[in-house]
C-alpha cells in the first residue's frame, strides 16, 4: 500500500469553492437581479405599476406561454428543443372550436383538443427519438405543419366558443386569476420534479452527457419521448385556455409564441446546450419578462423600442449565463 | 553549387535530433534521434502508445515537439503546421483519409493550391487536366471530375498520394495505410510506393503487420515506450527481434495479484457476431477470475464489450450469465442481470462533467437513493460517502463537478458507481489509461481485490505487463477475431503479441 502515500501532488483535488460563489453561478441569481432592477424601474417610471392586481393582470396575457414554457424548459435541459409548442396551441384550440361550434359536446371538444395535443407531441417525438433527426429542424419542420393545419381547418375567420366558455382569466383564486393560478401550481409541481426525482436527475444528466447516461442505464429515449408528450399534452392545455381568454380562436393564436417560451427559458438561465437550468429559473423570468413589457407599456415606450430592449435582455442573460458557465467548466 | 550537391550526397532528408513530446504532464516522446535518407521506404514499429504516430504527426506539423529539433536536407527547420509541412514537402497520409466528399476528385487535388486571385476565376480546365496526368502518372484509373463520395478507401488513399505528389512532397508518411485494404489493394498501394522510392522520394510507413513491412521496407525502426529502441535494415532482423524489441521491457514489480478461488461461470459468450466489426467470439468468464482480453487497437475488443452491455448489440451469438441465456439490448438490462462496464473513454461515456460527484456515483443506481421515487440526500450522501472511503477518491466536496478531479480520481468515481450496482461481472476497458503509475497500481490493488470478492472481471487493456500479471487467463483478438485463449502459464509477451498482430489467413490457419 506504499504506492499511496507516494501519490504526486497532482493527484489533489481543488478545493472547494465558497459559498458566496456557488450562490453566484446559480441559474437564477442573474434572472432574479434582474426582476428586482425591473420592478424598481417600474416604479419609478409609474406608480400605477406597483399595484399587485395590475400585475397579476397582465401575467394573464402571458400566463399560457409560461406554462408552457416550464415544460420546455425540462426539454430543453435534457438536450433538445421544442419551437412548436405555440403552433400546436393554435391547432388544438382550432380542433377544440372547429368541434364545438359542428354540436359537439364542449367537454368531449376540450378532451380531442387534448388528445390532439398528445399526438402532435408524439410525432415530435417520432420524429426526434425514433428517426434520431435533430429536435431542431423537426420542430421548425412541425411548427410551420401544425400552424399550417391549424389554418386549413379555421380557415381565415375566427371562430367563437360560449359565452359561458369565456373567461378563464376572469376566474379568481384567493384574489388570484385562475391562469396565474395554474402557472404557480405548474412551476412548483414541475420545480419539485425536476430538482427532487430520479427522472428529474436523469433529465439532466441526459442533457450532460447523453452518451454516459446511457452507458449508466438511463433510458433517454424513453425519458426525452416522455418530454415530447408533456409539452404536446400542456401546450394544447395552453391553448385551449388561450381559446377562453380570448372568446374566439383563429389560426393565428399565440403567433410566434414559441419565442416568447424560448426567452423566458433562456433569460431563467437554462443552457441552450443542455444540462443546466431550474424551473425557478423559468418561473422569475416569467415574471420579468411581464414586468418589463408592462412596464414599457406604462410607460409609453414605444413598441420598436420594447422589442429593441427585450431583445437586449435577452443577449445579456445569454452572455452572462454563459460567461458563468465557461467560469465553472474549468 | 557543389556544396549544395555534397548536401544531397551526404545529409539525409530528415533528421530529427532529441524529440520529445508532452501531452499534459505526461512524456509520450522521448529524445529520439532519427535520420531518414533519400530514396528508402522506413517502417516505423511498436506497440500502442509507444510513440510512432505521434512522432510521425510531429515530422507533418499536426504536433509540435516540445524539445528537440528537426533538419531538411540540412538545414534546421521549424515545422509549425502541416501548411507549413506541405510547402516542406512533407504529406501525412491518414489512415482513414480527410477529404471533401460533396467536392470531385480534382478539386480535391489541388485544395489550397488553385492559384490566381482571391477574386478570379477558377482555371478548371487547367485544374482537370492536370489532375488526370497526375493520375495517368500513378497508373490509376479515376475520373476525376467525379466527386469523392462513394469512391472506396483505397481510391481516396490513391487521391491523397496523388494530392501529395501535386504538391511534389519528398517526404510522405503513411500512417496503418493498409488495415482497410483488401490483398489486391494493398499490392497497387505498394507498387507505388516502390515507384516512388525510385525516383528519389521518402516514404515513412507505419503498421502493425509484420509481412508487410519485410514485402515493402528498406529500414525500420522500433518504437517503445516513447522511445526509439532501434533503427536497423530489415534483412537483419527476424520476426522474433522485432516482436521481442517492440516489447522488451521489465514487468512492473508492484503489480501481485492474490489469488482468488474460481468458481462457476458467470459469462459465457458463444458465436457473438457484428458484422464488419468482429465474428464468432467465443469464451467464459468464472467468478473470482480475471480474464484478460489483449489486441491492438482496433481489433474490436471495446466493440465486444458494447455489444455486451448492450450499447451495440451484436446481431448473432448468445450470452450466458450465471447460466441463463440472455438477450441485451439496452445497457439498463445489462445493469438488471448484474453486468458493469467501465468504459475505455471517460469524458465521452462515463462521467457528467459538469454535475457533482456525488450525483455521477450514485447515476447507475437510482432505487438505492430514491426508494419511493423522491432522492433521499441523505441517502445518496450516505453512499457516495462510503464509495469516496473505500475507494479513497480525493475530491474537496461532494457537490464539486466531476470534471474537477484529476483523472484518475474520475476513474475511481465511475468504478464506484458500478461497484455500488453489486456486479456479478464487471467488464473493465482501459481501467488505467492515462492514470498516473502511483493510483494504477490503487486499481490494480481494488481489481484483485474485486475478483476475490467473487467477481468475474473481464479487463480490457493494450498494456501487455498489465495483462499479463493481473490475469489468470488472456484472450487475444486481433482483426475482430478471437486469436488466443492463453493460460497464465502460456500467456508471455511473445504469445500475446505473436497473436495480436495480424497475419494473413494462411498463417493463422497452419
Amino acid at each position: 500500500m506504499s504506492a499511496i502515500e507516494t501519490q504526486p501532488a497532482v493527484q489533489d483535488a481543488a478545493p472547494a469553492r465558497p459559498r458566496w460563489q456557488v450562490l453566484l453561478v446559480r441559474p437564477e441569481t442573474m434572472t432574479f437581479v434582474l426582476l428586482v432592477l425591473g420592478i424598481f424601474a417600474g416604479g419609478l417610471l409609474s406608480p400605477f405599476f406597483l399595484d399587485i392586481n395590475y400585475i397579476l393582470k397582465s401575467f394573464t396575457l402571458y400566463a399560457e406561454f409560461a406554462i408552457v414554457a416550464l415544460v420546455l424548459t425540462m426539454v430543453i435541459i435534457g438536450g433538445e428543443i421544442d419551437l412548436s409548442p405555440a403552433a400546436n396551441m393554435a391547432l388544438s384550440a382550432c380542433i377544440f372550436a372547429w368541434l364545438q361550434q359542428a354540436g359537439v359536446p364542449i367537454p368531449v371538444a376540450v378532451l380531442i383538443g387534448l388528445a390532439s395535443g398528445l399526438v402532435m407531441g408524439t410525432i415530435n417525438g417520432l420524429m426526434v427519438i425514433g428517426l434520431q433527426l435533430p429536435s431542431i429542424i423537426v420542430t421548425i419542420g412541425t411548427l410551420t405543419l401544425y400552424r399550417g393545419l391549424a389554418q386549413i381547418i379555421a380557415g381565415d375567420k375566427s371562430i367563437r366558443v360560449p359565452e359561458w366558455f369565456i373567461g378563464v382569466d376572469r376566474i379568481m383564486v384567493a384574489g388570484i386569476p385562475l391562469p396565474v393560478v395554474i402557472f404557480i401550481a405548474l412551476a412548483i409541481g414541475l420545480g419539485v420534479v425536476l430538482g427532487g426525482t430520479i427522472f428529474g436527475r436523469q433529465i439532466y444528466q441526459i442533457g450532460t452527457n447523453e452518451v454516459a447516461a446511457r452507458h449508466a442505464g438511463i433510458r433517454s429515449a424513453r425519458i426525452k419521448f416522455g418530454l415530447f408528450l408533456l409539452v404536446g399534452i400542456v401546450a394544447s392545455i395552453a391553448g385551449i385556455m388561450t381559446a377562453s381568454r380570448l372568446g374566439s380562436v383563429r389560426y393565428d393564436l399565440g403567433l410566434g409564441g414559441e419565442l416568447q417560451m424560448v426567452l423566458m427559458a433562456m433569460l431563467g438561465g437554462t443552457y441552450i446546450f443542455g444540462g443546466r437550468g431550474t424551473i425557478l429559473g423559468t418561473f422569475l423570468a416569467a415574471w420579468l419578462l411581464v414586468i418589463v413589457s408592462t412596464g414599457m407599456i406604462v410607460a409609453n415606450v414605444l413598441p420598436a423600442v420594447q422589442l429593441v430592449v427585450l431583445g437586449s435582455l435577452l443577449i445579456v442573460s445569454i452572455i452572462a449565463t454563459n460567461f458563468i458557465y465557461s467560469r465553472t467548466q474549468r | 553549387m557543389t556544396n549544395a550537391a555534397t548536401t544531397t550526397a551526404d545529409t539525409p532528408l530528415i533528421s530529427a535530433r532529441g524529440i520529445s513530446k508532452q501531452f499534459a504532464a505526461i512524456e509520450v516522446l522521448r529524445d529520439v534521434d532519427l535520420d531518414l535518407g533519400r530514396g528508402e521506404i522506413h517502417a516505423l514499429l511498436g506497440e500502442n502508445g509507444a510513440g510512432k504516430s505521434t512522432f510521425a504527426k510531429i515530422l507533418a506539423g499536426v504536433h509540435r515537439p516540445s524539445r528537440g529539433s528537426l533538419a531538411l536536407n540540412g538545414t534546421p527547420v521549424e515545422v509549425t503546421s502541416p501548411i507549413v509541412a506541405q510547402k516542406l514537402g512533407i504529406t501525412l497520409i491518414h489512415q482513414e483519409p480527410i477529404s471533401f466528399p460533396d467536392l470531385s476528385v480534382a478539386e480535391n487535388l489541388v485544395l489550397g493550391r488553385t492559384g490566381g486571385s482571391p477574386l478570379g476565376r477558377v482555371p478548371w480546365a487547367r485544374i482537370t487536366r492536370d489532375a488526370n496526368q497526375l493520375m495517368n502518372l500513378l497508373g490509376i484509373r479515376i475520373d476525376v471530375t467525379r466527386p469523392m463520395r462513394g469512391l472506396s478507401i483505397a481510391d481516396q488513399q490513391m487521391v491523397e498520394i496523388a494530392r501529395a505528389l501535386a504538391s511534389d512532397s519528398r517526404l510522405i508518411i503513411m500512417d496503418e495505410p493498409t488495415a482497410p485494404l483488401t490483398p489486391n489493394e494493398v499490392e497497387t498501394l505498394f507498387g507505388i510506393a516502390r515507384r516512388l522510392r525510385d525516383e528519389g522520394r521518402t516514404i515513412v510507413f507505419i503498421t502493425h503487420r509484420l509481412e508487410e513491412v519485410r514485402a515493402l521496407c528498406d529500414r525500420v525502426t522500433i518504437f517503445r515506450d516513447g522511445s526509439k529502441i532501434a533503427t536497423e535494415e530489415i534483412g537483419k532482423l527476424s520476426d522474433a527481434d522485432i516482436i521481442r524489441l517492440m516489447i522488451g521491457r521489465p514487468l512492473k514489480e508492484y503489480m501481485h495479484k492474490t489469488r482468488a478461488a474460481i468458481g462457476e461461470v458467470a459469462l459465457k459468450v458463444e458465436g457473438l457476431t457484428l458484422p464488419g466489426v468482429f465474428s464468432d467470439i467465443s469464451f467464459e468468464v468464472r467468478k473470482g477470475e480475471i480474464v484478460g482480453l489483449g489486441g491492438l487497437v482496433g481489433a474490436g475488443r471495446t466493440d465486444v464489450a458494447r455489444a455486451l452491455f448492450g450499447v451495440a448489440p451484436a446481431t448473432s451469438g448468445t450470452v450466458t450469465i450465471n447460466g441463463k441465456a440472455e438477450v441485451i439490448t439496452e445497457p439498463s438490462q445489462a445493469i438488471a442481470l448484474g453486468l458493469a462496464f467501465v468504459p475505455e473513454d471517460r469524458a465521452v461515456a462515463g462521467i457528467f462533467r459538469t454535475l457533482s460527484v456525488e450525483e455521477n456515483i450514485t447515476a447507475a443506481v437510482p432505487g438505492q437513493i430514491a426508494p419511493g421515487g423522491m432522492i433521499k440526500r441523505a441517502l445518496e450522501r450516505t453512499l457516495a460517502q462510503d464509495s469516496v472511503r473505500k475507494l479513497r477518491i480525493r475530491l474537496a466536496s461532494l457537490r464539486q463537478p466531476i470534471g474537477e478531479l484529476s483523472g484518475g480520481n474520475q476513474q475511481k468515481a465511475i468504478l464506484a458507481r458500478w461497484l455500488l450496482t453489486d456486479p456479478s461481472v464487471l467488464i473493465l476497458d482501459e481501467p488505467t489509461r492515462g492514470i498516473d503509475i502511483g493510483v494504477k497500481a490503487e486499481f490494480y490493488d481494488m481489481i484483485g481485490e474485486l475478483a476475490a470478492a467473487g467477481r468475474a472481471i473481464l479487463l480490457i487493456s493494450s498494456e501487455l505487463p498489465e495483462l499479463l500479471a493481473l490475469c489468470d487467463r488472456v484472450l487475444v483478438m486481433s482483426e475482430g477475431r478471437l486469436t488466443a485463449n492463453l493460460s497464465r502459464a502460456e500467456a508471455t509477451q511473445e504469445s500475446v503479441m505473436r497473436a495480436a498482430v495480424p497475419q494473413t489467413r494462411e498463417t493463422i490457419a497452419a
